[in-house]
């Protein structure tokens, strides 16, 4: 009786709001948002449910909180975002030439112009290390004698200092590239876009920790002369490196392409050598060169750069997309910018560092976190890949088990995973990448960033490395700003 | 004395949590107070207020962990506190521990299948998180209560333009496809639909139509203002017609205090036009003003249950239970008799609001008018809700109770110590409480209460008073706390265990209108 005047009842009752019947018509799964017990209860009852481990999104700011809601699953911006992340995924960085700066970068053609990292800042507001940078920078170019003399012309105004990213290009730690030093150029061949990076100059005493000693100004010159010509001619001889395997072979060899080179160093080292004898370079010469790049297991950091500043900037400038572009430090403010907002910076004070310190230094003797090197995290290395590289955990005290952790958790907050960087650790799963300014806003999850530290007073260099993260501040107001578009898309 | 603090960054606990943590802090000796709250401006102002103030600046997403006593105990408390909040279940060595997911989209990830959101954060989080699940397609049901009536509104507009139902903000209880949601009771499936914006309504009337044999296909929750003229009765439109369209459902029945004028009309003039039949509960509201036969009013909760267990099976209503009223009257007239000659009033304590509501409504029906902290109209507001007044009728789950406190349906304590203070009152005649089951609820409902009335019982006999004490058990046998099981602890303690809020409303009234004639 029953049977037959429900299948009577199913035969009369016209099919509803398709999503009220799927919720009738299917197991119920609840996401529990608030008070466990309800989830237990749930779960006991025999039910499916996750439990949030929910904490206030935005850091507690319940405005940022709607303004974040309604950019969720918001149709424009999802659009956006798969556009901006198939151009970061399409990009194929490959090394394809070896300029001076003043030659690759119209912005310091025959200008009293530096570059530094990080976003925007003055002369007065800027750390110990990057005003060491500057000076050394202004010393090296002739344009003043002493450091001294270069730090009162910086003071009144006689050179002009930008971003490196206003210029494609990037610079690790105080990240200053003067208009004669050579720079990387990295051609993003999908696109052409190109991206520059300067050379790194090893450890210890160094211009992107501060130190502008004469030793520091002499090693830069032979940079600018031997170094440069050499590498120029053997890049040319190569005609070009495809980066994108490089970094991903090196990823496979305990590399993250941030914090730890030795491995791609070494595979760049194979890949340049034949190139570099056939440019019959004197004996001399070749031993000088060979000996700076064993010498130094960074040498492929800023190559590292170079390539993940193209990647992203072939997904810059998508109008509405979330997805982080740039974040980079200028040793007192994190920057970053999204890909649908242009060329605004959003900034916050940068977190302090976790890590280790070399004997005699401490965490108060350390600059805030300094650099446009975390382009690499933007793109999916560095702490992103930490499960690539155990030993970079280390700093904080960490085991594999946190390293594997770690890059899982990046997963959370980014738009999708670059198939090319893959991971061993995670059954060679695909590296974390694009992330996505709405989903750190939302969970609380910020970027993990590796870094070096440096002295807070000019001139001392590097006294550790540990690992920090971007501070969310950034993140929210990148947001703010985007909802804007997002309304003023809608209301047209 | 000293007071000693520590502030913990960012981190977000609930406030259950929150006060385990302060409970073992009190337990270290030579600790004479202890607070462990997020540091909400209320939380900061309730600190100062309680002598453990004074602590270095926070924001809203730090907590704060205070206590006061010896100094020596106080850095002991702090290290508790900090080893408590450190506290993780064991991982095993080497193996990854997988984090849970965080923020909504993270949970979708982990289950796909995921339908439906239960949020109960804070209220002025509430929206937020709501809105977020609407956008990725989620049904919300929204627990928490202090959400702004704009955002209510644009929730429900939101979700109603793309076929989603938001129960809530302050929805108290659901049942999806068997499951309970919130608070709620154990109940079979069956052919009844229930829509209500009344929580604790809902689980009595579920409750008893479970009692009475028959089953529930789906009871959805609107929310305590879906029926505002703001809101309109969104939810409540939504979910009918849902139920009106699901081949599972025969019966519906729609329970909710008394609608604003408007949406009444638009509600009832939709059910007229429905070939699901109908029971309407609109409690206060005369059901003669709209019974046409094709509407059913009921007189109260427990007979809208009976009402539509009768449509479910094909005949009309009838109590399955034995006719006992002769014997209950007896046992009343008993209690009556007993009585010294200043008791004349009744004490209602409630956990269930609705249960406090319909209790005034009856009792005002027997021609008891009171005061309430959530008066009905007719009975006036108890100017202090810590002092009853002449009958008083309590809701122990009203903000004024709850105020970084859990509900009284979670944890009695608050509610009991009210009844003992009452029952100490030579002018109580009746204490009327209710005891509310099912999942949510406390584990044991009745022990800490019955030890207070035993009490109560002793020390009113020593003074020549002797207390009615009239309850109603809302739940079922296989609620976790077995129906059966607590009705019989409850009679043992000679408590008078009515079969519903509204009998045991009417006994009461029966009592004090006794001691007047």
């Amino acid at each position: 009786m029953g049977c037959v005047r429900r299948e009577r009842a199913r035969a009369m009752k016209e099919i509803t709001e398709p999503s009220m019947r799927d919720l009738f018509d299917h197991e119920l799964h609840v996401v529990n948002v608030g008070l466990s017990s309800f989830a237990e209860n749930i779960a006991q009852a025999g039910g499916e449910v996750v439990d949030l481990a929910w904490r206030p999104p935005a850091g507690g700011d319940i405005a940022a909180g709607l303004t974040l809601a309604a950019l969720v699953n918001e149709p424009v911006v999802e659009a956006a975002n798969r556009v901006a992340f198939g151009r970061y995924l399409d990009a194929q960085p490959a090394l394809t030439d070896v300029l001076l700066a003043r030659d690759a970068i119209s912005a310091l053609h025959g200008e009293r112009r530096l570059l530094h990292a990080g976003p925007p800042i003055e002369w007065a507001h800027m750390c110990g290390p990057v005003q060491g940078a500057i000076a050394g920078a202004i010393v090296y170019e002739g344009w003043a004698d002493s450091p001294t003399d270069a730090m009162a012309m910086a003071a009144a105004g006689a050179v002009a200092f930008e971003p490196a990213h206003h210029h494609g290009a990037v610079g690790p730690m105080a990240g200053v590239i003067s208009p004669s030093m050579p720079v990387w150029v990295v051609e993003n061949t999908t696109t052409g876009n190109r991206a520059f990076c300067n050379f790194n100059e090893g450890l210890g005493k160094v211009l992107r920790f501060g130190a502008n000693s004469a030793f520091v100004i002499e090693h830069l010159r032979w940079m600018g002369t031997e170094l440069f010509e050499t590498m120029q001619a053997t890049v040319r001889e190569l005609g070009g490196l495809e980066l994108k395997p490089l970094i991903a072979q090196a990823l496979h060899m305990g590399d993250e392409a941030h914090n730890r080179n030795v491995a791609a160093t070494g595979l760049l080292l194979k890949r340049l050598l034949p190139a570099l004898l056939a440019t019959e370079a004197p004996r001399a010469v070749l031993r000088r060169v060979v000996d700076h790049i064993v010498g130094n297991d960074h040498f492929f950091l800023n190559l590292s750069m170079a390539s993940c500043k193209a990647m992203l900037d072939a997904a810059a400038g998508v109008a509405h997309s979330s997805i982080v572009t740039v974040m980079a430090r200028n040793g007192v403010n994190f920057g970053i910018r999204l890909s649908g907002t242009g060329d605004q910076w959003f900034e916050a004070p940068a977190n302090a560092v976790d890590g280790l310190f070399f004997p005699g230094y401490g965490i108060g003797d350390a600059a805030p976190d300094l650099g446009d090197s975390a382009i690499t995290e933007t793109a999916g290395l560095g702490g992103f890949a930490m499960a690539a590289a155990p030993a970079i955990v280390q700093f904080v005290g960490g085991t594999p088990a946190d390293a594997t952790e770690s890059s899982r958790r990046m997963r959370t907050i980014t738009v999708g995973t670059n198939p090319a960087f893959t991971l061993p650790a995670l059954d060679f799963g695909p590296s974390a990448a694009g992330i996505d300014a709405r989903l750190v806003v939302d969970s609380g999850v910020l970027p993990i960033i590796n870094t070096g530290i440096a002295h807070r007073d000019a001139g001392v260099g590097q006294i550790g490395a540990g690992i920090t993260t971007a501070p969310l501040g950034c993140f929210v107001a990148a947001l703010d700003a985007l909802a804007r578009t997002v309304g003023a898309g809608e209301s047209q | 004395m000293t007071v000693k603090h520590r502030i913990i960054a960012d981190l977000y606990k609930d406030s259950v949590a929150l006060m385990v943590i302060s409970s073992r802090l009190l337990n270290v000796d030579g600790i004479d107070a202890a607070s462990v709250v997020m540091a909400t401006p209320t939380n900061v102002e309730n600190l100062v207020h309680a002598g453990l103030g004074g602590h270095a600046a926070v924001r809203t997403s730090d907590v704060i962990v205070a206590v006061a006593g010896i100094d020596s105990s106080c850095d002991a408390a702090l290290e508790l506190a900090a080893t408590l909040f450190a506290e993780q279940p064991a991982r095993n060595a080497g193996a990854v521990a997988v984090a849970p997911p965080t923020s909504l989209q993270s949970a979708i990830a982990r289950d796909p299948a995921a339908s439906l959101a239960l949020v109960s954060v804070p209220g002025e989080y509430a929206a937020g998180e709501a809105m977020k699940a609407l956008r990725l397609g989620l049904h919300v049901m929204i627990f928490s209560d202090n959400v702004a009536v704009h955002h209510e509104r644009s929730l429900k507009q939101y979700a109603a333009s793309r076929g989603l139902l938001v129960m809530g903000p302050d929805c108290g209880t659901a049942i999806v496809n068997g499951l309970p949601l919130g608070f709620a009771n154990v109940v079979r499936r069956g052919t009844i639909g229930v829509v209500g914006a009344s929580g604790t309504g809902m689980q009595e009337i579920t409750s008893r139509i479970h009692n009475l044999g028959g089953g529930i296909s789906q009871a959805l929750g609107t929310g305590g203002h879906d029926l505002s003229d703001e809101i309109g009765g969104i939810s409540m439109l939504q979910a009918m017609r849902a139920l009106e369209h699901d081949p599972d459902t025969e019966v519906l029945v729609l329970v909710s205090k008394p609608p604003a004028a408007g949406v009444a009309r638009v509600v009832l003039d939709e059910v007229r036009a429905m070939r699901t039949p109908v029971v309407v509960m609109f409690l206060g509201a005369d059901p003669a003003t709209f019974d046409d036969g094709v509407v059913r009013g009921a007189r109260s909760l427990a007979n809208a249950a009976d009402i539509a267990v009768a449509l479910a099976i094909g005949q009309p209503a009838s109590s399955s239970a034995p006719d006992n009223r002769l014997e209950r009257r007896r046992l009343l007239d008993d209690a009556v008799a007993r009585m010294a000659p200043g008791q004349r009033f009744v004490r209602g304590i409630f956990c269930g609001g609705t249960f406090c509501y319909e209790a005034q409504l009856v009792c005002l029906g027997e021609a008891i008018t009171g005061c309430s902290n959530t008066p009905v109209a007719g009975n006036t507001v108890l100017s202090d809700v810590n002092v009853s007044r002449e009958h008083t009728f309590l809701d122990m789950g009203d903000d004024a109770f709850t105020q970084g406190r859990p509900h009284p349906m979670i944890d009695p304590t608050l509610r009991n110590e009210r009844v003992a203070r009452d029952a100490a009152d030579a002018e109580t005649a009746v204490l009327l409480v209710d005891i509310v089951l099912g999942y949510g609820s406390a584990a044991d409902p009745a022990s800490e209460l019955l030890a207070v009335i035993g009490r109560a019982q002793v020390e009113a006999a020593q003074a020549g008073r002797h207390l009615a004490v009239i309850s109603h058990v809302c739940g079922t046998d296989a609620d976790p706390q077995d129906r059966t099981a607590i009705v019989a602890q409850l009679d043992a303690a000679g408590v008078l265990v009515a079969s519903s809020n509204a009998e045991a409303a009417r006994w009461a009234a029966y009592v004090a209108n006794g001691l007047v004639r």
